[in-house]
């Protein structure tokens, strides 16, 4: 830890200062602060505005990476300003000045602070963030297993920053979008045996236009996500559930699209795409391309077609002909197919609770590692 | 010469043909011979793994043990940034656990294959900066992209998350595009979507958010006067330009940015025809819209 000895050095910070009340437009601000290297991108704005300017406007408590208040974004990422040495920010700004402006998607209340309650607080709200008893209540402890508890503590990390929030890309262009730290919430309830009500929570989420088929896969939030809490790969857990557990097929073609995708796989060892849209929007056979609902998207679509057409881009041979793999190996594929989907629980690796085995040193073995077991995920109390 | 296992993908061989022909005639003059893995099938693009992960992993296993089947060839490459996501992400799992990889080799196994841990899975543009050499490849132009200004688009698959693709400061992998453009004497242009998302995720689940997404990029590139992008995604190719006419009503603007496959872009650079790489194929045509008059490339494309 010879870092911790590191004499303190000249930082210079670029703030994005602004005050709705002031009518005034958002401006930069830039002070030169002096701390140790190893200090955090926090304790640099907390010296400015001691110094230098009272007025900058910063939400922050603990200080330690736990409370969640001090999401903001730094060099254009979003992080927590007390979880960002001075030192690595500086590497990662572009001219050696670190930018520090308030998050995304949210609006700004005062320079560095956005309103959390208009947007995340109401999100996290919406998936009902509390267990629902299954009833009769037990006259002592509810018994859960080991497992299923220890895969929910990686969506319990969740501090509520609002790091996610801040860049996620569906959001940005359809802001009612539920989003990925409040889905990431869901699935701390889908996940949780004790809970009465998977069903119908997951019939909500999948059936909402801006649930969680609503999600573009962009992983921007498990990049953003200070404690590893990889909201996507908990979405993807929602409509893994909701899809082949609980037969929910939604409204929005989400589970069409995955069942067509899926099928068209196994068919043909590679995806036809001419195939697959209409089936996303009709229905996972031959003839979804002949359902109503089919037919109004390609209407709708017809001039992207035509000029596909047009062009020689998609010929009308290629696009109903699907290209294939040799029947041997399509044979292959497709006893993979039939041996894991008939098995009777999935078996799925998340590497959240296993880790990396061969990473760790020998010496290492034994503290604190879970081991290298694959977790199954228990299809239990799943209807049908 | 360098040889690899090279998986086209499905949408190079489907809805962007342009895409695997170009790639076709672009290796050769960088002296990488692709021995095409046929017997491979699609990566799932995530989709499979939404459904079923095991099922994605053991797929996404058989064609890597495919690819190391494939006599003196020094690794896999792909020319898609969601094949590389996808892939990646099931390596990550089997290269994980040595209990995992026995697992799904054991499905495997019947066909007399099975993944050993530790393949080396690139996308063309990883190749061209880390095995070809940005200095390799300058040497090659023969026309210059001079003038023209080019806007990158990475797609999510290829820049994130940024550990299981292995960027950092040794391996700038999100900023490979710019790098490439610039050894090809093209200038790059930043505009504010070059590594966002393209929406055709959700093209069926939320068409409206979803072109809402490519309209905004394409507008955003239109704005910081980008002559064209380039991406390594058919994927986003897909959304870009095939839906750039409903991108354009979705957005209400009139866009007009044409949208080149990395290996068009290289293409033009080593010489080849726009014909020849397809480009008359696109929706929007690069050679009508561009002003190639002020470029080198303009007398070819004209």
């Amino acid at each position: 830890m010879a870092d911790t000895h590191r004499p303190p050095e000249e930082f210079t910070l670029r703030m994005l200062r602004y005050d709705p009340e002031s009518g005034e437009a958002p401006y930069w601000d830039e002070h030169t602060i002096t701390l140790e290297p190893h200090r955090s991108v926090l304790e640099g704005i907390l010296q400015a505005r001691a110094r230098f300017d009272g007025s900058i406007g910063i939400r922050c408590s603990c200080r330690a990476a736990i409370c969640g208040s001090c999401g903001v974004r730094i060099n254009g990422e979003p992080g927590l300003a007390c979880h960002t040495h001075l030192d690595h920010a500086r590497d990662s700004a572009t001219d050696g000045v670190i930018e520090i402006e308030p998050m995304g998607n949210m609006p700004v209340i005062k320079d560095l602070i956005v309103d959390m309650d208009a947007v995340h607080w109401k999100k996290v709200q919406r998936v009902t963030p509390w267990l629902i008893a299954k009833q009769p209540v037990p006259e002592r402890e509810y018994l859960a297993s080991h497992e299923s508890m220890v895969d929910i503590t990686q969506t319990m990390a969740c501090i509520q920053c609002g790091a996610c929030v801040s860049d996620c890309l569906a959001m940005e262009v359809d802001p009612g979008f539920i989003g990925p730290a409040a889905l990431a919430k869901a699935y701390r309830f889908v996940g949780d045996p004790r809970d009465a009500e998977h069903d119908a929570r997951l019939r909500d989420l999948a059936h909402d236009p801006q649930g969680i088929y609503d999600c573009t896969h962009c992983f921007k939030c498990v990049e953003a996500c200070p404690k590893d809490v990889n909201p996507m790969g908990q979405i993807m857990r929602l409509r893994r559930i909701a899809g082949s557990d609980f037969k929910i097929v939604d409204k929005n073609n989400g589970e069409r699209h995955e069942a067509a995708f899926t099928t068209l796989v196994r068919d043909h060892g590679l995806l036809w795409e001419a195939e697959l849209l209409p089936r996303s929007y009709g229905g996972n056979s031959r003839w979804g391309k002949f359902s109503p609902r089919a037919g109004k998207e390609l209407i709708s679509s017809l001039p992207a077609i035509l000029k596909a057409l047009a062009r020689g881009k998609v010929t009308a041979m290629g696009a109903l002909k699907p290209h294939k793999i040799p029947k041997r190996d399509l044979e292959s594929v497709r006893s993979i197919y039939d041996r894991i989907e008939g098995r009777e629980e999935r078996y799925e690796l998340n590497l959240y609770v296993t880790g990396h085995d061969e990473e760790e040193p020998t010496a290492a073995a034994g503290a604190g590692s879970a081991g290298s077991a694959p977790t199954t995920t228990s299809t239990e109390g799943s209807p049908g | 010469m360098m040889r690899v296992a090279y998986w086209p993908g499905c949408v190079s061989r489907g809805f962007t043909p342009e895409l695997h022909g170009s790639m076709a005639k672009v290796a050769p003059l960088l002296d990488i011979e692709l021995v095409e893995l046929d017997r491979a099938c699609c990566t799932g693009a995530g989709v499979i793994a939404e459904h079923n992960q095991e099922l994605a992993d053991t797929l996404n296993a058989r064609t890597f043990a495919l690819a190391q089947q494939v006599e003196g060839a020094e690794m896999m490459m792909n020319i898609c940034s969601t094949c590389q996501g996808a892939q990646s992400e099931c390596q990550e799992r089997l290269d994980a656990s040595a209990e995992y990889r026995a697992h799904v080799n054991e499905t495997i196994a019947g066909e007399g294959l099975a993944y050993e841990k530790g393949l080396a899975n690139k996308n063309f543009l990883w190749l061209l900066v880390e095995e070809i050499g940005l200095e390799e490849l300058r040497s090659r132009v023969k026309r210059p992209l001079t003038n023209l200004k080019v806007g990158p688009f990475y797609g999510c698959y290829i820049v994130r998350p940024r550990n299981r693709l292995g960027i950092d400061a040794e391996h700038p992998r999100d900023h490979y595009l710019h790098d490439v453009i610039e050894a090809l004497g093209g200038s790059v242009i930043e505009y504010a979507g070059v590594r966002k998302c393209c929406g055709f995720p959700i093209i069926t689940m939320n068409k409206e958010a979803s072109l809402k997404q490519a309209g905004r990029h394409l507008g955003d590139a239109v704005d910081a006067e980008a002559d064209c992008l380039v991406t390594p995604c058919p994927l986003c190719h897909l959304n870009l330009d095939l839906q750039q006419p409903l991108a354009e009503r979705a957005v209400g603007r009139q866009l007009q940015m044409p949208v080149l496959h990395l290996p068009q872009l290289v293409g033009l650079a080593l010489g080849l025809e726009p014909k020849e790489l397809g480009l008359t194929r696109h929706v929007v045509r690069p050679a009508a819209v561009i002003d190639w008059s002020t470029s080198v490339v303009g007398a070819a494309a004209a």
